[in-house]
Formats: structure tokens, C-alpha cells, sequence
């Protein structure tokens, strides 16, 4: 049922008329939503699909090409406070300011590349895992940048239009978060995807076929550093201020494990899990106001813990989810939704 | 030249406590080669654990202490036992990923049973305890801990060396179906492997949680310690304490004479320029991988 005839079959987008109908589906749900619900869901819609940017160029590096970045809050903030300072001091339109701190974010992908070269495992989450705090206490501490008090997001114009409103800014954000992610699914079925996963299964095999390991892995780390950048510019406008600690290692930890939960080496598990984990943080931000769950969370908080540190259940509920993925089904969310498919297509064996 | 010994001085301080949860590191990783992110989260809970004892049961010191470690290591145990063992074909990122979730559990219970807020720690040494020797302050928990830090590191590598326990242990990380072959029970040595390193884990932390103590207080001193036991190449015990020694004297030094501002990541910066020469840490042989 997955067979692959020729080459044309394997980069198809719409693989048949049914799925076309859903593709179309979806288009025009996400264009038509923001008009029929309040502004606190175009807020989170906001979040998620800037998360899921970042964590489809995470998966393409961590899932795709097998290596492993605690940095990418580094490349995140890169984008945010490049794309800010250019358009506030240099007068840049949005749309040239976003993609040059972007490339800047790539830029500095290709140089954190070149160490990791040679570096694996432990070595290269701890290389990784530096550079990325590196990059936010020196850009925190730059005056230029605003130093501690952080930054303001100017508005965005663009000819005619004032992008000022969460909703305004949805309808842009969205195109932008289709346009790259159809660039992803391209990029990863073509000659350099297929060497990103030849690096991945096996490097040394891969190298004596003819695949130049240093150009593909510097290249993935670029690659996922411009999404994380172009992530990290768009976040600054859905926040509207920017400040260093926004960019703290938590925020790497949490696009691994977006990429984690959902599934390494998918496209559309990065996007799931994107999804489900920004949805649960904004969620268990005010967990005490669950229905249910919050009061019984609040009785056992007084009698057993401390109602002040009640907050801190986000991390237990976050860390339970990545070991337990882990443990269960290590191709995450997607590795559940295969075997669904499989079971009910299999249906009476 | 006062000033210049001080920072060396202060460097050695805080050096101790890099050197022990990097030694911490070091065990684990030696054994089962996990790079275990949750170490300094163990340590947490376990100084905690100390402070619920010593606080509100009124417990004397030296039982408080002893049982302190008991819970670490029991807490190492449970860890290798119920979460690490259960890993199917475990790979690095997989190993990383499982580490950090624990550590996200670790932090988020302990903040949760205690609050947020900064405690205090009824250590019988206080931070502020010093002795002066010709314009220099040394203070009296540093060098203990410099003591423990140096004791627990001699008496760790001839346990490695000499002991059959830890030959067994040396036997697993290099192939642990060879290793079960000849007879030892390699499940076991990993649960011991995580006891060992969560008590010397909790000595850490009992000796940094006079100084400050709150749950996101072993951050830092985790991730230096596992960048010093990078550094000293992952494997090597003395590697892993010369190395945190001299992330220790380099941040101060580095603080008194170019930027107070960044002290806290040059030592990042540093283990970035030194992977770039030396891939496997300054003390460790090169690691040639097989096709």
C-alpha cells in the first residue's frame, strides 16, 4: 500500500484525489478559522505554528540528519532580536529584515557545524548546549540590544497594510508557515535530503558513497538555524518585547522535546508535537484553574506540597511525557498514528 | 599579586564543586554511557531531602547526613532500575531526551513539595566561615569541599582500578554481553553504578546548599561539571577534576581581569574552542568508531 513505483510517486505532495480534497480542507480551515473564534485562540494559534517552524527545522537536523542541538534557543534568539534591531535601527521592511537575521542565525548554524563535525553524543549536546547560552548571555548583555530591559517589536508595514492585531498577524504567519514547510517536505525528499538521512543511518557508509559530510552537515545545522532564526523573528512580533531570558536553555529543551514527542524523522510529527506541547504549556501555566483537576490539584498541593511551587506540576507533566515516549514508542506521536493506520487497514487480522 | 592569588584561591572553590558532580558524570557515563542530564536534579532532592530531615524532624547532623546518602543512592537505584533499564535499544539521544525528562521531573517535584523561594540550609559550616592567611580569605567549606572533592576522586580511581566491584564495572561499559558471560550480573553493576554516582552527587550537593539553596540551584554547577567531565574526556575520573579545576580558575580569572559580565560562560566558550582541537576531551584517548 506504500509502494513507491518511480520517482515521481515518492515526491508527489497530493498522493491522491481524496487526500487533495483534505490538503484543500485544511488550507481553508486554517485561512478561515481566526473569523470565527476569539482573539485568545489566534494567540495560540500564533504560538504553535511558530513553534512548529522551529521544530520542523529541529526535526531536519536531529530527526533527519542524526544529530543532536540543546542550542537552537541560541539560533531563536538570533532571529528575534536580529530581525527587531534591524527593522527598529535600520529602518529594514519586515519582510528583508526577517530573512537577513535569519541568514545571520544560518550563519552562525554553519559555524556551530564545523565543530560538530567531529563531535557525537555527549560531546556534541554539551558543545551544542554552550554555544546556545553563550549566545544569549552576550546578547544580553550588549547595550545595543537593550541589554537587560530587552526590546519592543515595531509594527509591522508592509506597503498599504499596519500589521498591528494578532489576527493580522495570523494571516501572515500562516502563509509563511505553510511556504517553509512545503520547502522542508521538498528539501527532504530530494538529493540532499535523502544525504541528510544516508549521514543519519550511517555517516561513514554515507561518505564512502560520495556524500561530502562536511557540506551536509554544516548545511542541515544552516538550514535548521534559518528556521529556528525565521522562528525566532516572528516570535518577537507575537510577543511584542524581547528580553534575554525569554531564550534560556528551557526553550531548547522544549523544541527537542517537540521534536521528540512528535516523532524524529517526520514532518508531520514535528508538527504534532509542536503542537500538543505548546498547547499544554499555555494550558498548565494556570493549572490550578483546570476544571476538576484544579481543585483536586489544589487540596493535595495544600495538605501535601506547597501551594506556592504549584506551577512547577508543568515540568513534572513535561518530563513524564518525554520519558514515557522514550520508553513506549521512540517514533513518538507518529510511531502511534502508524500503527492506528496499519491496525485498521489490516482490520479483521 | 594578593588579588591574583584570591581568584586562583576562589577558583579552586568553586573548581571542588564542578569536580564533584562532574566525577558524578563521569561514573555513570563510564559504566553505561549515558550522559546523565538528571544528576544535578538528583542531587537536589537529595540536599533537600537533608534539609526536610535536619529542619522538620529535628534531626541531629550525622544521622541526617547518613541518611541522606541512603536516600541517594536508593533514589539511584530507582532511577537505573525503573526508567533507564526499561529503554528499548537506547540510543544516545534517546539516553539525553530520557535524562532530561527525569531532570525535569526531579526539579519540578522537589519545587513543588518546597516552593520556589530561597532557603536556608542548618550546615554546621556556614559560607561565610573563613580563615585568613596573609591577606587571603580562604573559606572553611571550600576547602572541605576541595577535601572531599579530592579524597572522593583517589579513593574513586583505585575503586575503578583495584576493586573486583569495579573491574566489573569497567567490564560492562567495554562489553556487557562479555561481561555477563564471565559471570557478572551486569543489571546489578549499572544499579550500583547509579547509587555511587548519586551519593557523590549528594555530597555536592550538601556542600553547595550552605552557600544557596533553592531548586534550580544545582543547575549551574551540573552543567560545568558535565562540561569539565567533557572536557577531561567522559571517561577519565582525574580527567574529569583537573578539568573542572581549571574551568574554575579560568571563569575567575577571566572574572577579575577582562569581564565580570560573562564570567559565567567562558567556560562554555572554552569547551566549544577545546572540542574543536581535542574531540574527545583532553584526557581520553581518541574513540575510532567501526563500521
Amino acid at each position: 500500500m506504500d509502494m513507491k513505483r518511480d520517482y515521481y510517486e515518492d515526491v508527489r505532495l497530493i498522493l491522491s484525489p481524496v487526500a487533495g480534497v483534505w490538503f484543500a480542507g485544511l488550507l481553508a480551515f486554517l485561512y478561515l478559522f481566526p473569523l470565527f473564534v476569539d482573539n485568545y485562540y489566534i494567540y495560540v494559534a500564533n504560538y504553535i505554528a511558530i513553534n512548529v517552524i522551529v521544530a520542523a527545522g529541529l526535526n531536519l537536523l536531529v530527526g533527519y540528519t542524526g544529530q543532536i542541538s540543546l542550542g537552537h534557543a541560541g539560533f531563536f534568539a538570533i532571529g528575534a532580536y536580529g530581525t527587531v534591531t534591524l527593522m527598529a535601527k535600520a529602518g529594514f521592511p519586515f519582510l528583508v529584515a526577517l530573512p537577513s537575521a535569519a541568514l545571520v542565525a544560518a550563519g552562525f548554524g554553519f559555524l556551530l557545524g564545523l565543530p560538530a563535525l567531529r563531535l557525537e553524543g555527549p560531546y556534541l549536546s554539551i558543545a551544542t548546549l554552550g554555544f546556545g547560552l553563550t549566545i544569549t548571555q552576550v546578547i544580553g548583555r550588549i547595550e545595543f540590544f537593550g541589554g537587560r530591559e530587552g526590546l519592543h517589536a515595531p509594527d509591522i508595514v508592509m506597503g498599504p497594510w499596519i500589521i498591528d492585531t494578532d489576527k493580522e498577524f495570523y494571516f501572515l504567519l500562516i502563509t509563511l508557515t505553510i511556504v517553509l514547510l512545503l520547502f522542508m517536505r521538498n528539501l527532504i525528499k530530494t538529493r540532499v535530503g535523502r544525504a541528510f538521512i544516508a549521514i543519519r543511518d550511517a555517516d561513514i557508509a554515507a561518505r564512502t558513497m560520495g556524500i561530502n559530510i562536511v557540506a551536509y552537515k554544516t548545511l542541515a545545522f544552516a538550514v535548521s538555524a534559518f528556521y529556528a532564526g525565521i522562528g525566532g523573528g516572528l516570535y518577537a512580533f507575537v510577543l511584542k518585547f524581547i528580553e534575554p531570558e525569554i531564550f534560556s536553555l528551557m526553550m531548547s529543551i522544549m523544541f527537542l522535546a517537540m521534536v521528540v514527542v512528535g516523532g524524529l524523522g517526520s514532518m508531520m510529527g514535528a508538527i504534532t508535537g509542536a503542537a500538543l506541547l505548546c498547547w499544554l504549556d499555555l494550558k498548565l501555566r494556570n493549572i490550578l484553574d483546570i476544571p476538576y483537576v484544579g481543585d483536586w490539584l489544589e487540596h493535595l498541593s495544600r495538605s501535601w506540597f506547597s501551594i506556592t511551587g504549584v506551577s512547577n506540576i508543568q515540568f513534572i507533566v513535561f518530563g513524564s511525557i518525554m520519558i514515557l515516549i522514550m520508553l513506549f514508542e521512540p517514533l513518538g506521536l507518529y510511531g502511534v498514528w502508524l500503527r492506528t493506520k496499519r491496525y485498521w487497514r489490516t482490520w479483521p487480522f | 599579586m594578593v588579588d591574583f592569588i584570591q581568584m586562583i584561591v576562589s577558583g579552586f572553590a568553586v573548581g571542588s564543586s564542578y569536580a564533584l558532580m562532574g566525577l558524578a558524570m563521569v561514573i555513570i557515563y563510564k559504566t553505561s554511557e549515558v550522559p546523565n542530564f538528571a544528576q544535578g536534579e538528583m542531587a537536589l532532592a537529595a540536599s533537600f531531602f537533608a534539609m526536610m530531615l535536619l529542619t522538620s524532624f529535628n534531626m541531629p547532623l550525622l544521622p541526617a547526613f547518613f541518611l541522606t546518602f541512603v536516600f541517594a543512592a536508593a533514589l539511584g537505584c530507582f532511577l537505573e532500575f525503573a526508567v533507564l533499564r526499561r529503554a528499548k535499544n537506547p540510543n544516545v539521544l534517546g539516553m539525553i531526551v530520557i535524562t532530561i525528562g527525569l531532570e525535569m521531573v526531579l526539579v519540578g517535584l522537589v519545587s513543588w513539595k518546597f516552593g520556589a523561594e530561597q532557603k536556608s540550609m542548618p550546615f554546621p559550616i556556614g559560607p561565610y566561615d573563613s580563615f585568613i592567611i596573609k591577606g587571603i580569605f580562604i573559606s572553611k567549606l571550600d576547602v572541605l569541599t576541595l577535601v572531599c572533592a579530592l579524597l572522593l576522586m583517589g579513593g574513586l580511581y583505585f575503586f575503578f582500578r583495584y576493586s573486583r566491584l569495579g573491574l566489573a564495572m569497567k567490564a560492562t561499559q567495554q562489553n556487557s554481553v562479555a561481561a555477563r558471560i564471565v559471570g557478572i550480573r551486569t543489571h546489578g553493576i549499572m544499579m550500583m553504578t547509579w547509587a555511587i554516582s548519586s551519593v557523590v552527587g549528594a555530597a555536592a550537593g550538601l556542600l553547595i546548599s550552605p552557600v544557596i539553596m533553592n531548586p534550580y540551584m544545582m543547575w549551574d554547577p551540573m552543567l560545568k561539571g558535565f562540561a569539565a567531565a567533557v572536557m577531561g574526556g567522559m571517561t577519565s575520573l582525574p580527567g574529569a577534576v583537573i578539568a573542572a579545576y581549571m574551568l574554575g580558575i579560568i571563569e575567575n580569572l577571566f572574572g577579575g581581569y577582562i569581564s565580570i559580565e560573562f564570567k559565567s560562560v567562558v567556560a562554555f566558550a572554552i569547551i566549544v574552542l577545546v572540542l574543536c582541537f581535542k574531540p574527545s576531551g583532553l584526557f581520553a584517548k581518541h574513540y575510532v568508531k567501526k563500521v
